[in-house]
């Protein structure tokens, strides 16, 4: 499993998984490009190359998502999804594909990222993060 | 749990490690619901900030948010408190504002497709639907430090009596455009002028009932009489704010000591602190003329409908704000800084906040209901003040989730439902009307007459929907 959503009374909280940083990383993106526009498909029509900063693995999450809410809400670049990513000491540069965002009908707003029972940890042998977004 | 029954209504917590006790103000009904999230669990966490005054509130409508409770009121002191972006929300003055208009109801009635299918299609909402204004990054700074004021009497949309009936008269003073950033404003550039999605949303409504003849003269609201409710915030500008400050106060200050990293804050008289301030200001006055600009247009479009048509602003209500106001704390009148999330200020009557035209007789307080359902006017009381930092309820809160509202409910049943009510909704998709589906709220008749009870708002009107327009 890649993801999966959990209850929460007013937000959305998904829990990711992967078997390492990267893998559990992507997979928080995967539900986060889910959260907004459901399990439409997106064209890889364009690139994007990031780089985030982060204090521990829990910020280092929190600016990767936020990127992709930002890229969404002031470049129009929809994900499509994680083409590459590399993380090392907390700093994460990865290539996103994507589309111009008003070519698709969605209609979830995601406001933010919150820390709000947030963690990204190593379970057994597994990666888990664990994010709420603000809806 | 230790929740003590104080009173009808009212329920307190104290345990070791909170500076002061959490109290909840609910029925026996709505704490029951209240009970079922991490509501009290999270007003516990309110109640161990630093500089906490009095007693961390919980409202009837409150539900679990992220850091703070949503229906979340606490407040501080000036010198050993914190001001927190999470105690505020990422949709920075997210708010309501109703307007009055001269039609009636059967108005309406009689060209009700004709309403909500030019409104929709003027007024943009939902995802996607960019701003149909074109401004200028000087002029977004001086929107952002000149709010519904600088729409009214610099951009020409609307008259200076609107901004006049709103909180704040529309603009925060302390706002500073420098303090929001790049990036905060690259988000909200092209969102001005728009609804968004989610909770928010544009209804035309009727008045159903009047509970109080008296104060509705005085807001010049009568039965039968057609209103027009705005709920929306600062969108993508407010939503940055807060992000961008919750990452620099966990830089500054680390959260190794918070029982919820979304409780990140700063000294109310620190750098940070007042540097978000600053921004959180900017980003109301964003919202402030957010609605400013929805009025307009909605102003244009009935005028074209009704030719005849007249609409004027009753007011404008913060949900989501910090403000430093002076209040009476212990018998002692004293500055505070009041965190209200998910929560409107009620002030009763005398206050210099209020306009002019209120000020005898107390503030309104307009409550959304859940989509489909009514909204209440209210007038803020003298008890507010004593009983919950001059503060009352927002909505009608939620009670489930959105996934379990969309696994039970279908959209397109809550629009036959609603048609069959006489009510004409437009939407976005299927899913965004299924996620708010009334049944996914607590009742609103329950929220409203708990606050006319706890006496800490009373109930003016009864507004019903006729037109929804959601994101």
């Amino acid at each position: 499993m890649k993801f999966k959503f959990l209850e929460h009374t007013a937000d959305v909280k998904f829990q990711a998984f992967g078997k390492n940083e990267e893998e559990v990383f992507e997979n928080s993106a995967d539900a986060l490009k889910e959260a907004i526009c459901d399990k439409k498909k997106i064209k890889a029509a364009e690139k994007k190359d990031i780089t985030v900063e982060g204090g521990d693995y829990e910020s280092l999450l929190y600016k990767f998502l936020e990127e992709i809410i930002y890229l969404l809400e002031a470049e129009d670049f929809l994900i499509s999804k994680v083409k590459e990513i590399k993380i090392k000491n907390f700093r994460l540069k990865a290539v996103l594909s994507g589309d111009k965002a008003s070519d698709y009908n969605f209609n979830n707003e995601v406001k933010a990222v919150t820390y709000n029972e947030m963690f990204v940890k190593k379970i057994k042998n597994e990666w888990v993060a664990q994010v709420v977004l603000d809806v | 749990m230790g929740l003590k029954k104080i009173s009808d209504n009212t329920y307190e917590i104290f345990e070791e490690g909170m500076n002061v006790p959490a109290r909840i103000f609910a029925s026996k009904k709505i704490l029951e619901s209240v009970e079922k999230d991490r509501t009290i669990e999270q007003i516990k966490n309110v109640a161990k900030l630093p500089g906490i005054l009095k007693y961390a509130l919980a409202l009837p409508d409150a539900h679990q948010g992220y850091g703070f409770p949503i229906g979340g009121v606490a407040a501080f002191d000036m010198d050993k408190g914190i001001i927190s972006p999470g105690g505020v929300g990422y949709d920075i003055n997210c708010s309501v504002r109703l307007l009055k208009t001269n039609l009636k109801k059967e108005d309406i009635l009689k060209k009700q497709k004709e309403v909500v299918e030019e409104l929709y299609r003027k007024i943009p909402s939902g995802v996607g639907r960019g701003s149909r204004l074109q401004i200028t990054r000087k002029e977004l700074n001086n929107i952002l430090e000149g709010g519904a004021k600088y729409i009214v009497e610099k951009m020409k949309m609307g008259k200076t009596e609107d901004y006049l009936h709103m909180e704040e008269e529309g603009c925060m003073e302390d706002a500073d455009s420098k303090k929001v950033s790049e990036r905060a404003m690259n988000r909200g550039i092209g969102q001005l002028g728009t609804i968004g999605a989610g909770n928010h949303f544009l209804e035309v409504q009727y008045v159903d009932e009047i509970f109080d003849e008296k104060v509705a003269k005085s807001f010049g609201i009568k039965k039968g009489q057609v209103t027009i409710m705005i709920h929306c915030g600062s969108r993508g500008l407010g939503h940055q704010v807060a992000s961008d400050y919750i990452q620099m106060m966990e830089k500054e200050y680390g959260f190794q000591n918070l029982p919820d990293r979304e409780l990140i804050n700063a000294p109310i008289k620190s750098r940070l602190g007042k540097d978000y301030y600053s921004a959180m200001c900017a980003a109301a006055n964003f919202a402030f003329a957010n609605k400013q600009i929805i009025t307009h247009w909605v102003r244009e479009e009935l005028v074209r409908i009704f030719p005849k048509v007249k609409i004027d602003v009753v007011y404008d209500v913060c949900h989501n704000i910090a403000k430093f106001e002076e209040q009476i704390i212990d018998g002692k009148k004293r500055k505070i800084c009041i965190h209200r999330k998910g929560a409107t200020r009620a002030f009763g009557p005398g206050r210099k906040e209020i306009p002019e035209a209120y000020r005898k007789i107390g503030q309104p307080v307009i409550i959304p209901g859940s989509m489909g359902t009514a909204s209440y006017l209210l007038v803020g009381t003298k008890k507010s003040e004593e009983i919950s930092f001059g503060s009352t309820v927002h909505g009608a809160g939620r009670v489930a989730s959105r996934s379990e509202a969309l696994r039970e409910i279908k959209g397109e049943d809550i629009k036959k439902e609603m048609n069959e009510e006489g009510i004409e909704v437009k939407a976005g998709s299927w899913k965004s009307l299924a996620e708010e589906a009334p049944e996914a709220y607590k009742d609103i008749d329950e929220v409203a007459r708990v606050v006319d009870e706890l006496g800490i708002s009373k109930k003016v009107a009864r507004l019903k929907p006729l037109v929804v327009i959601k994101g």
